[in-house]
């Protein structure tokens, strides 16, 4: 087996606030093999975000980061910052959802992608600018020569995204984190940003971990899949592990909930309830009260991430043996209105006016 | 770049933070996990974040301090504001703690009386100026066009109009009583209230929640008084509040340029103009009113100050 | 009304609730400073006609900016129409007076996309749910226990409706949009985006509650969204829009399987499918570009900037008809209606 290129060991992030510690990550693991793209997925809250940027040393003041992140065996978790900015941008860079939190308003595109080509190497402007145009022209930005003048505002969502990607590929990176990268854009916009992500991953050789909600983009892209679920994984495996084969119910509701473009329409099985405060959290799966396995035992005791019939399929849950075959229907509820209630409202309904 | 890693200040086991924090429930009842935090209405937020502005709290505990001075304190007080005691001109002391003037007044009596008036002045400015100035403002921003056009030219015809010779003019020819007095200042100031008002309400008409009153059915003028104003509620608090401030200190020129409060009746601002002449002679009848004069400004404006913040919708956010 | 609603999928002679005819919404572009004078005008609308059937959902589905909102809004009459006609069981709401009109918005009513921004945060959970009521004068004794029933309908506790809308989960939220959107009995709802707010687990629930209420009380949706796959979920007939222009409609599934505008094609297989082995193995149409300003649209064709067929496979002179001539919205032989002169059915899924 190969060395990992970036390995996060029992990650934990904590956030004090008015009310109580926030706990935004518990015990994340993972390790990143050179090449692979890691697709690490969750709804919103479930801290998937918070993870990356508490390895890159990007979270506010106030955040208590604890456990182990290292870059190719650097520890990255308490380095200084000198240290890490040698790393960020070089090694692995960062991809965000809003490209303008990425990029400097008043300097353009061409100008700010030379300068991350000349913050890592000892090359000339000139030659960093003609670097910054063929990267520019690599992510598909039409005239690029003429396009490198321009100024951020001046660039629709997708070809900024492209510019932040352009700049990613710069120093030719080992690790790419791409957080949400398409996730404000539209839809033909998308197809076109993951393109472009993916011609860098080519052009670089990068391993990316790849942040997001879609669990289509990641269907399509990730080697790897991690499921998270309020600040712990819950599932980790193969792509195909994970979405053929899931043994965590939350992962079983998540693929059931999702209508689906290629089939004709058939009934959804949402999961209830909604994910819990990540505030004083209560012992035990914090899935228990949406889910439909759940025995007394899931309230007093967390599941471990543990292996299921694979060793490289892992889920959290006591009773994950019982998801072997199940469909998302066989387990989860379909009804969603109080039928009894909707019964009466319709008798109204005819009655009245 | 963005901040450094913060190294972790507690060492051990981050995972079980909430223990001991865990609410106590009934054996066999499963633990509540979707609210763990008790909620709190917008009131208790605002409430929470005022308190948290110590420099409000305290004046706010000031100011609280002063109006029950004013009103008990005035009502249990030995003299009367304008009764005549046998001692003229004297310094002050433990039976006159303000001094007396001239004819033998107590400055006490009269610095409380002057309080009460002034703060009626006041309150009633705010009053009739936020509720008049909210409405203008309020229909202005929301019909917008011609109507907004109109009605804020003349709202600005009166923000031209020079404030202290209008006031000093009508206050001449209505003045004396302290209700006339605040008519007259709220009557200028409505404009400034309305001002605000309409720029809060321009914007909150664009939010979905008044369209969806629109696409309910609900008429012009329950968008309004139903919707937009009740939302502009904390801006509006806040300008009151400073307008309260704005009152004093426009009634003390006011009086002191003998266009406000008449005498026998007196506000602060009387007083010091009738003392000015007495500021070096004797400067207890010059410094005790102004030393009120001040306080209240000056409290009322770290509460508006703290309002403000309080009703400030960008908290601190948690990422996650 | 107690008749039973009819399967709505592929009805072609049902009764339309709601018609709407080449409608048309422009939106005047001013420059700054105190003259303001019209510069320009936003072509946000284009000559957009559908018919809404009574007991159907009808996607509008098309990407930000391409006038689906609009569309909504312009329907309900919250913004008038710069010129077209909308009809709502025969009566044409623009001739209507301001009290007729409130009066018709008890059977056309709305769910907005932002949970959020839609409630008034300052009113209870009750009092938002009990507004449309007190509007129409139909509060009075049996309000309160209307409101109850109302939040027990959508699947919410009526025990919380003491609770002020910040004190909710963004699912939650919705169900108390589309609990005040009920509370009038409406004929007719137009969902603006009502599940683009919400995590996918949430979204599957407001989807099922949606159409659990639309079987029980025959409601006829405009379902408007960007999102293909929820559309194609809901809808019974779907119309695709580009650019403030209607380029595709027809029934779901005849749709997706044999999508013959590019636009369409390219929106397909641009919507990754949470399945890995599928979706490595599908065959993509991309389009070029970024989508042009409504103020200076593309004569001819509107989405011939884009066009993957204009760039790769058509030749100079097909090419020139694109430019100078619009594409009409009529049946060119796929069995529904597709604006492009080179329409070809494909298979993407």
């Amino acid at each position: 087996m190969t060395e990992p290129v970036f390995e996060v060991e029992d990650l934990h992030v904590t956030f004090p606030t008015d009310d109580g510690l926030v706990t935004a990550v518990r015990g994340v693991s993972y390790r990143l093999r050179p090449g692979e793209v890691l697709g690490i997925v969750g709804e919103s809250g479930s801290g998937k975000s918070v993870t990356s940027l508490a390895v890159m040393g990007l979270l506010p003041a106030t955040a208590r980061v604890t456990g182990s992140a290292r870059y190719r065996g650097r520890e990255l978790l308490g380095a200084s910052d000198s240290e890490l900015s040698s790393i960020r941008g070089k090694n692995v860079a960062m991809i965000f959802q809003d490209p303008m939190t990425s990029l400097n308003p008043v300097y353009s595109v061409g100008y700010q992608i030379a300068e991350a080509v000349r913050a890592h190497n000892d090359v000339s402007k000139q030659a960093a600018m003609s670097r910054a145009i063929e990267l520019l022209d690599t992510v598909r930005i039409p005239n690029a020569a003429e396009r490198a003048a321009s100024y951020p505002h001046e660039l629709s969502g997708g070809m900024r995204q492209r510019v932040v990607i352009a700049i990613a590929m710069a120093n030719d990176p080992d690790v790419i984190i791409a957080d949400e990268p398409t996730t404000a854009l539209d839809v033909t916009v998308q197809a076109q940003i993951m393109q472009a992500l993916e011609t860098a991953k080519t052009a670089t050789g990068a391993a990316m971990v790849l942040i997001t909600h879609d669990l289509g983009v990641i269907a399509g892209q990730a080697d790897r899949v991690m499921v998270m679920y309020a600040g712990k994984l819950v599932e980790a495996g193969s792509a195909e592990d994970v979405f053929y084969t899931p043994r965590m119910p939350y992962t079983l509701g998540l693929l059931g909930s999702l209508p689906r473009l290629d089939q004709k329409s058939k009934q959804l099985t949402p999961i209830v309830g909604a994910p819990p405060s990540l505030i004083n959290m209560p012992p035990g799966c914090p899935f228990t009260p949406r889910c439909p396995l759940a025995q007394p035992v899931c309230d007093e005791i967390e599941p471990p991430l543990a292996a299921t019939t694979s060793l490289d399929h892992l889920a959290a849950c006591h009773f994950s043996s019982e998801l072997v075959e199940a469909k998302p229907d066989d387990v989860f509820n379909t009804e969603v209105a109080d039928t009894k209630a909707l019964a009466e409202f319709v008798r109204q309904t005819e009655g009245g006016p | 770049m963005p901040e450094p890693v913060t190294p972790p200040p507690v060492s051990g086991p981050a995972a079980e933070p909430s223990t001991a924090a865990e609410p106590t429930r009934p054996a066999g009842a499963p633990p509540e996990r979707e609210f763990t935090v008790s909620e709190r209405s917008q009131g208790q937020l605002v409430v929470r974040r005022f308190l948290q502005h110590r420099l409000a709290v305290v004046s706010l505990i000031v100011l609280a301090a002063l109006v029950l001075l004013a009103y008990v304190g005035g009502a249990l007080w030995k003299y009367d504001a304008g009764e005549i005691t046998p001692d003229n001109s004297v310094a002050p002391s433990l039976a006159h703690p303000f001094g007396t003037d001239a004819v033998g007044k107590d400055q006490f009596a009269q610095v409380l009386r002057g309080t009460q008036i002034s703060l009626q002045i006041a309150l009633l400015v705010a009053l009739f100026a936020t509720i008049f100035g909210t409405l203008w403002g309020a229909f202005a921003g929301y019909f917008r066009g011609a109507v907004d056009g109109t009605l804020m030219r003349i709202a600005d015809l009166i923000l031209t109009l020079p404030l202290l010779a209008v006031a000093a003019m009508l206050g001449h020819q209505f003045g004396g009583t302290w209700w006339l007095v605040a008519l007259v200042i709220a009557g200028l100031q409505w404009a400034y209230v309305s001002r605000v008002a309409r720029g809060v309400v321009l914007s909150l008409r664009e939010k979905e929640f008044v369209e969806a009153a629109r696409a309910l059915g609900a008429s012009d003028a329950r968008i309004i008084l139903r919707h937009l104003i009740p939302n502009a509620l904390g801006s509006i608090i806040v300008n009151a509040t400073i307008l309260v401030a704005v009152a004093i200190l426009l009634e003390t020129a006011l009086s002191f340029l003998g266009f406000g409060v008449q005498s026998p009746d007196t506000s602060l601002g009387l007083l010091v103009s009738e003392a000015q002449t007495a500021s070096v002679t004797r400067p207890w009848l010059f410094y005790f009113p102004g030393l009120f004069i001040i306080l209240i400004a000056l409290t009322i404006n770290f509460i508006g100050d703290g309002l403000r913040d309080a009703f400030d919708p960008q908290q601190t956010k948690v990422r996650a | 009304m107690s008749a039973a609603v009819e399967p709505a999928a592929d009805v072609v002679g049902g009764a339309p609730v709601l018609s709407v005819r080449n409608l048309v919404k422009h939106f005047p572009v001013r420059s700054r400073g105190v003259l303001r004078r019209q510069i320009g005008v936003v072509h946000a609308v284009c000559d957009v006609s559908f018919d809404l059937i009574a007991g159907e959902t009808l996607g509008l589905v098309g990407e930000s900016g391409c006038g689906k909102t609009t569309t909504a809004r312009v329907l309900l009459n919250l913004q008038p129409a710069t010129g077209g006609e909308v009809h709502y069981n025969g009566t044409d709401i623009a001739s209507l007076s301001a009290k007729q009109m409130r009066e018709l918005r008890r059977e056309l009513q709305i769910v907005f996309q932002d949970p959020y921004a839609s409630l008034d945060p300052r009113l209870p959970v009750n009092e938002i749910v009990a507004e449309p009521l007190r509007i129409h004068g139909l509060y009075g004794d049996g309000g309160r226990a209307a409101v109850r029933d109302l939040l027990r309908t959508v699947g919410l506790k009526p025990e919380h409706g003491n609770r002020f809308p910040h004190e909710f989960s963004g699912g939650q939220r919705q169900r108390i949009g589309v609990a005040r959107a009920l509370a009038l009995k409406p004929r007719v709802l137009v969902l603006d985006e009502p599940v683009s707010a919400l995590d996918v687990s949430i979204q599957a629930g407001v989807l099922n509650l949606l159409e659990e209420l639309q079987d029980e009380l025959g409601l006829s949706y405009l379902f408007v969204s960007h999102d293909l796959s929820v559309v194609r979920h809901v809808s019974d007939r779907i119309a695709v829009m580009y650019l403030g222009r209607l380029v595709e409609t027809g029934g779901a599934d005849e749709l997706f399987e044999r999508a013959a505008h590019p636009y369409t094609q390219a929106l397909i297989s641009a919507i990754p499918l949470p399945d890995p082995r599928k979706e490595r193995a599908r065959e993509r149409i991309t389009v070029i570009g970024d989508v042009p300003s409504p103020v200076n649209p593309p004569s001819g064709c509107r989405f011939r900037t884009r066009c993957p067929k204009f760039a790769g496979e058509l030749s100079e002179s097909e090419r020139r008809r694109c430019v100078e001539d619009q594409p009409e919205l009529i049946v060119r032989g796929q069995g529904h209606p597709v604006a492009c002169h080179y329409a070809a059915a494909a298979q993407l899924l």
